[in-house]
Formats: structure tokens, C-alpha cells, sequence
């Protein structure tokens, strides 16, 4: 990876904050000092050396796991795959109630992180001075990591929403890239009429995509004020959204295919999923996992509720946090600023990973980069401005691992019965707000 | 002294882990409030519990349709193949017990391809016949689909036991039948299947026990039918779900003594009744 002038600079930029921190903390008195000496800890910790454990399934890590190691002498860090997302939640959660065998930094997606933080299980980091990290981050990334006034987690990559279709088959049918829901729709419909076998997209009921969507349309189903939580899917962005995905699933036009499988990866390739609204990831993964229709794929912005507007929400996404049990968490916070704001990012974003940091998403390199894959296309410059458009002040539930848990066993059920997605939404909402009445919070519809 | 490996043992292994079941399902632990002693709160809980009962409901539906299914296909295999009747009557015994050496977690992931309406067996037909079979994996249709699973995976296990059964029964009694002149049938009726209603109870309860823990199956398939098997689809797969998606241990925990209290009274009456019968 060569060099990039502006990346030394921001990191300058980064490291003189850090200092100015410190001093401004010093001088704050009482509690506040821990900051500065945290930061210095770290310092410490790194030159001393020692050992650490990280959980994570983000495949770029191990680049970077090895030259932190190479760069700092002494120091070893174990990168440990225990299973992707919710079986890692869970590995940890056990981890964490045993309180024996915990990592010193765990991989932790956006959508889970309020429930690591409101029990206290993550190191709020803001000793280390990451609250000075404002601006570093794209809004969304930035929000999520965030929980009454802690930073509790560095987001890694970032997920702004945009359109992947599959150009050939668009062609081959005349379709016109949608820029509305309406558009999508109707391009749903021409796909499904004019190719019985084939689906503009796929859908069985994923809770990510569908709070995605609802995002974008303005609803703002969970509001969380500590243990005060509310859970309302009667507010007019979401039916925005069911109105428009009912219409999808009332004229079979989603294919019956659950996202991840066998079955999806092969009609990415042969070209009967011919569109996924997705995160910026998937531009990696089609890359890595759908090579067949190299040369087919192209980027376009995300279709929007409103003709002409522009704004997106994100979709996925993760950081790195720190246990508050780590009994190495200076080391821990040394390469975790080393991965998520340091010489990590350059590794990282080499590798595929979209990065969640405004000065990478700025870097024309990267912006201009030109894709093989999706025949010579610009992928970043679309992707990146998504990021710049994300709608603001969505948030997750400090059970949101739990809720999604049971999205099929609610909504799914618009997808294989006569429930609406409304009733499966009222559905959901209604077990979700006891499940989190159950664990003592106090919750209003 | 003699027995005290044993007791020591058996108290590690069987009493210790029922034991902390029973002390975790008088608590509750909140994420806002921790943990507090609750009594039979949970127990109530459960009594009250529509996913709880509707699971319960759906595994014992599974029981009585599947269970007799299955036993009748390894009772008549067993049949067959001892009868001596059957040519290469090796070769059938082993194939039909080969699934059972097939891992439940690889018998269901082969069988969910085979289900699959778009590329799998089921889409296969359907493309090759011009047809349009109904989807294996719809909720109507899902509970049958694994029975199918449960079943191809234990007619060779149950098969065998019967076989076994039926080997020990003296060659003697046979002969002095066909001396009365009694048919192949009335063998059957008269001297084969008293001579092995103890197997028959014991692979009954068995399958008693394997359909109330259905899980593997349901577990399996549920990332190709999510929709279809709901996190609630068997009391094992709720009381697993509970725990590890929901961090509700005690509530899981009192659904699982629960579901081993409902096993062992229904295994116990079926055990009463086959012994009673016998003596």
C-alpha cells in the first residue's frame, strides 16, 4: 500500500488533538485527569509490550493484527474467529456473565453495541480521549459507537446504502436504474413479467433491511433515553415503507431467497436476483464471492421516497470495543486506535473494506478508484457519498440483538402467510416491548 | 466404599447439572436490575405461555403421527428381513441403517438442499416434469418435511433393534407352527410380535423421548425456512433461543425441567402400560 500524503497529515492532526486533550483534561481536575493519563498509558503499555486477544470475523484484521505486531516489537496479538455476528454476541455474553476467557477487544456490529454498552460491559472510552475523534467518522458510524455521552466502541467499516444492479440483465430488459421506490417497484415489475424466474431483488424477512428502509423513509421506530425506551411502528416513515414492500410481496415480486445462501449467491451470478439495496460491503463481497458475473455489476445512488432527494441510511456496519473485564486494555486501546484511525485503515481498505472515516471517503484516490469488477466503474464515488447522506438520529435498542432475533417469527410472517407486514410490525413491536419490559426496562408503544 | 466412584460420579454428571437448572429457574436476571429470587414466577410464566404451548402442541402432534410412522417401517423391515425371504438380505440391512451413521446435522443440511424449490431435488422435478410440487419448507408443510427427515434418519436404528429382537426368538416355536399349519401371517401375530413387545416399548419410548428434543432438524433447516421455523418451533429450540439469543437462562432453564418432567411422566406411562400388557 503506498503512502497517502493526506492520511500522515491526518494522523498528525489526530495525535496533536490527542495532546491537547490531555492538557485541557489536566487541567478539567477531579475524574477528568484519567483521560490524558489513560492516553499515556497506552503509550506505555505499547512500549512495554504484552499480549492480546481480539474476536473478530472481519477477514482485513489479520493484515493489520500483523503489522501492529511487526511494528511494535514485544507485542502479540491473538485474532480469534468465533463466529460471526450473533454467535459471537453470544460467545461474549457468556464470556462476559463467567467473566473468564474474555478478549481484550471484540468486533461488535453497530446494531449490538447499545447492549454491551448499557451493561457496562464495554470500556467507555472516552478515558483514552476517543470523544476528540468527532469529525474523524462519517455521522453514522460516529452516532452509533455513542451512548449517553461514552464512546464505547471505533467503528471499523461502515455500511451507506446504495443500489447494486446487475447491469446486463437491465439491459437485456430495458430497464432504467430506479432513483424511486415508486421506479424500483415498477422495474420490479417489468423484471418479473418480462422473466418469470427472475426478481429485481430477494427478500425473506431481514430485520437489518427492513430498519434500513425505514430509516431512509424517516420513521424513527426506537427512541432510547438510558432504561427509557420507546418502540413505535405506527409513525408515518414506516408506513411509507410497508405500504411500498407490501406491494412487493403482494405481487411475488422479492425472490423466495434468504440473503447469505447458496441460492442467493447463485442468482447474484446468473442474474436472477438482478438488484440488491444493500451497504457498501457488499461491493467486497460480490468481488470475492460472486465472481461469475464479473463485469455485470454496477453501483447507482439508493432509490429515495421522495423524487430528488438524497438521503440515505446505513446498513450494517461494525467496531472494535473493549471489554471492560480486558485485563490488558491499555495495549487493547493501542491497537485499536492503531486499526480504526491509525496505519490500519490504509490495510484495511486495500483489502476490500469500506472504511468509515470522512478522510478516506474524501481521498480521491479512493473516490477514483476504477472497479474491473463492475466494468471500470468509479464504485466508491457513489458509495462514499451515501455515506455523506445518511439520515440522522436513528437508534438501536439496548436489546436490539434480542428483538431481531424474533423479526421472523413476527414480520417473516408477512412473507409466508396473509399477515401484513403492519400486523407482523404491531406483531413485533408488541414482543419486543415485553421482552424489554421483562428485563426491567420501562418501555412505551 | 464399593459404590462410592459411582455415587460421586453420577452426582457430577446427573444430579449437579439439575440441580443448578432448578436454583436458575427460581431466579430472574434483568439487564436493568440484575438478579433477584422469584419463586415459581417462572413456572408460572411458562403456564401461561402461548410459544411454550404451541411448541409443545407441535411436538406432540410430531409424536403421534411420526413415531408410529416410523416404527411400523422398522417393524416391517425388521419383518422382511428375518423372515429369510429376502434375497441379499445383508446388503438391505445395512443400507437402510446407513442414515442412522449419518450426523443429524449433515442428514439435515443434505435433505434442506433436497427441499429447495429453486435449485434443489424439489426444483429439479419441477423444472424437468413441468410441474409445480408444493414447497417442502412452507409452514403448512414443514413439520411433515423433518418428520421425513427423523424418519429416514431412525428406521435403520429402530430396524435393528427389532431385528435383534426377533433373532432370539427360538427357531423351535416356528417349526412346531408350521407343524399346526399356521400361515406366515399368524407367525407373525401369534409368536414374532409377542416375543418382541419389549423391544417394541423400548424403541417407543425412545422415540417418545427423540420427538419431545427435537431440535437438530429444526435448528438446521431454520436458516432455509426462517419464517417457517420460528425461534419457538419446539420447546428445545425455545428454551436454546431463550438462552442465547434473549441472555433469559432462568426462564430457559425452567422450560427445560418443565419439558423433562412432561417427557419422563409421558415416557413412564407408556412404560406401564407396555410392561403391564406383557406380564
Amino acid at each position: 500500500m503506498t503512502a497517502r500524503p493526506d492520511l500522515s497529515r491526518r494522523v498528525l492532526r489526530g495525535t496533536a488533538a490527542a495532546g491537547v486533550l490531555a492538557l485541557a483534561l489536566t487541567a478539567c481536575g477531579g475524574g477528568e485527569t484519567e483521560s490524558g493519563e489513560a492516553a499515556q498509558d497506552a503509550d506505555a503499555a505499547l512500549a512495554e509490550g504484552g499480549e492480546i486477544t481480539v474476536w473478530a470475523w472481519d477477514p482485513t484484521l489479520a493484515s493489520v493484527a500483523a503489522d501492529f505486531e511487526a511494528e511494535n516489537p514485544g507485542v502479540t496479538v491473538t485474532l480469534e474467529n468465533v463466529g460471526t455476528g450473533n454467535d459471537q454476541y453470544t460467545a461474549l455474553q457468556n464470556a462476559i456473565a463467567a467473566g473468564d476467557g474474555v478478549p481484550d477487544v471484540a468486533q461488535v456490529e453497530f446494531y449490538a453495541l447499545p447492549q454491551f454498552a448499557l451493561s457496562e460491559a464495554m470500556t467507555d472510552l472516552t478515558a483514552y480521549g476517543a470523544d476528540q475523534l468527532d469529525g474523524t467518522f462519517t455521522p453514522g458510524p460516529w452516532g452509533a459507537v455513542q451512548q449517553e455521552g461514552g464512546v464505547y466502541a471505533l467503528p471499523t467499516d461502515s455500511g451507506p446504502m446504495a443500489l447494486f444492479y446487475n447491469q446486463r440483465v437491465f439491459d437485456e430488459h430495458g430497464i432504467d436504474v430506479p432513483t424511486t421506490w415508486e421506479e424500483y417497484v415498477e422495474a420490479a415489475r417489468t423484471l418479473h413479467e418480462a422473466d418469470p424466474d427472475a426478481y429485481l431483488t430477494n427478500d425473506v424477512g431481514d430485520a437489518g433491511f427492513t430498519t434500513s428502509l425505514i430509516w431512509q423513509a424517516g420513521g424513527r421506530p426506537y427512541q432510547v433515553d438510558g432504561t427509557e425506551v420507546t418502540v413505535d411502528f405506527s409513525d408515518a416513515g414506516t408506513q411509507q415503507f410497508t405500504s411500498t414492500w407490501q406491494t412487493m410481496l403482494d405481487e411475488d415480486l422479492v425472490a423466495p431467497v434468504g440473503s447469505w445462501s447458496d441460492e442467493w449467491y447463485q442468482g447474484l451470478s446468473d442474474g436472477s436476483i438482478a438488484s440488491l439495496v444493500i451497504g457498501a460491503w457488499m461491493r467486497g463481497n460480490l468481488e470475492s464471492s460472486v465472481p461469475g458475473a464479473a463485469g455485470d455489476w454496477a453501483v447507482a445512488p439508493m432509490p429515495q421516497w421522495e423524487s430528488g432527494a438524497e438521503v440515505t441510511a446505513e446498513n450494517g456496519g461494525s467496531s472494535l470495543a473493549i471489554p471492560a473485564a480486558s485485563e490488558n486494555a491499555d495495549l487493547a486501546w493501542a491497537f485499536l486506535e492503531y486499526a480504526t484511525v491509525g496505519d490500519g485503515i490504509a490495510t484495511r481498505v486495500a483489502e476490500g473494506a469500506f472504511p468509515a472515516t470522512v478522510a478516506e471517503l474524501e481521498d480521491p484516490t479512493f473516490r477514483e478508484e476504477e472497479f474491473d469488477y463492475f466494468g471500470g466503474q468509479a464504485v466508491n464515488e457513489v458509495l462514499a457519498d451515501s455515506a455523506s447522506q445518511v439520515a440522522e438520529g436513528w437508534q438501536y435498542l439496548p436489546f436490539q440483538v434480542y428483538a431481531n432475533s424474533i423479526f421472523n417469527d413476527t414480520v417473516g410472517q408477512a412473507y409466508v402467510t396473509d399477515t401484513t407486514l403492519t400486523d407482523g410490525l404491531a406483531t413485533w413491536q408488541d414482543q419486543t416491548i415485553a421482552y424489554g419490559e421483562d428485563q426491567g426496562f420501562t418501555v412505551d408503544p | 466404599m464399593f459404590v462410592g466412584p459411582f455415587m460421586l460420579v453420577f452426582a457430577l454428571v446427573f444430579l449437579a447439572p439439575i440441580a443448578y437448572s432448578l436454583y436458575l429457574s427460581v431466579f430472574r436476571t434483568q439487564m436493568v436490575g440484575g438478579t433477584t429470587f422469584v419463586g415459581l414466577d417462572n413456572y408460572a410464566r411458562a403456564m401461561q405461555d402461548p410459544q411454550f404451548w404451541e411448541g409443545l402442541w407441535r411436538v406432540s402432534l410430531f409424536l403421534v403421527v411420526q413415531v408410529p410412522i416410523m416404527l411400523g417401517i422398522a417393524l416391517l423391515v425388521a419383518l422382511a428381513i428375518d423372515s429369510g425371504r429376502l434375497y441379499g438380505k445383508s446388503f438391505f440391512r445395512i443400507s437402510i441403517f446407513m442414515p442412522y451413521a449419518v450426523p443429524a446435522v449433515v442428514a439435515s443440511l443434505m435433505w434442506g438442499f433436497m427441499y429447495g424449490t429453486r435449485f434443489g431435488l424439489v426444483g429439479n422435478l419441477n423444472d424437468a416434469l413441468g410441474i409445480s410440487l408444493p414447497d417442502p419448507l412452507s409452514p403448512d408443510l414443514v413439520l411433515a418435511s423433518i418428520a421425513n427427515i427423523v424418519t429416514w434418519e431412525f428406521v435403520g436404528y429402530n430396524m435393528l433393534i427389532f431385528y435383534a429382537a426377533l433373532r432370539v426368538v427360538p427357531h423351535t416355536l416356528y417349526e412346531a407352527a408350521e407343524i399346526d399349519g399356521a400361515s406366515q401371517w399368524q407367525v407373525v401375530r401369534a409368536i414374532k410380535l409377542p416375543a418382541i413387545r419389549g423391544a417394541l416399548v423400548i424403541a417407543t419410548i425412545f422415540s417418545i423421548i427423540g420427538s419431545f428434543q427435537l431440535f437438530n432438524e429444526p435448528s438446521i433447516l431454520q436458516s432455509l425456512a426462517p419464517n417457517a421455523i420460528t425461534t419457538s418451533f419446539t420447546p428445545n429450540l425455545y428454551a436454546y433461543s431463550l438462552s442465547f439469543s434473549g441472555q433469559q437462562y432462568n426462564y430457559s432453564a425452567t422450560v427445560a425441567i418443565i419439558m423433562g418432567l412432561i417427557t419422563m411422566v409421558i415416557a413412564y406411562v407408556v412404560q406401564l402400560r407396555g410392561m403391564r400388557k406383557e406380564a
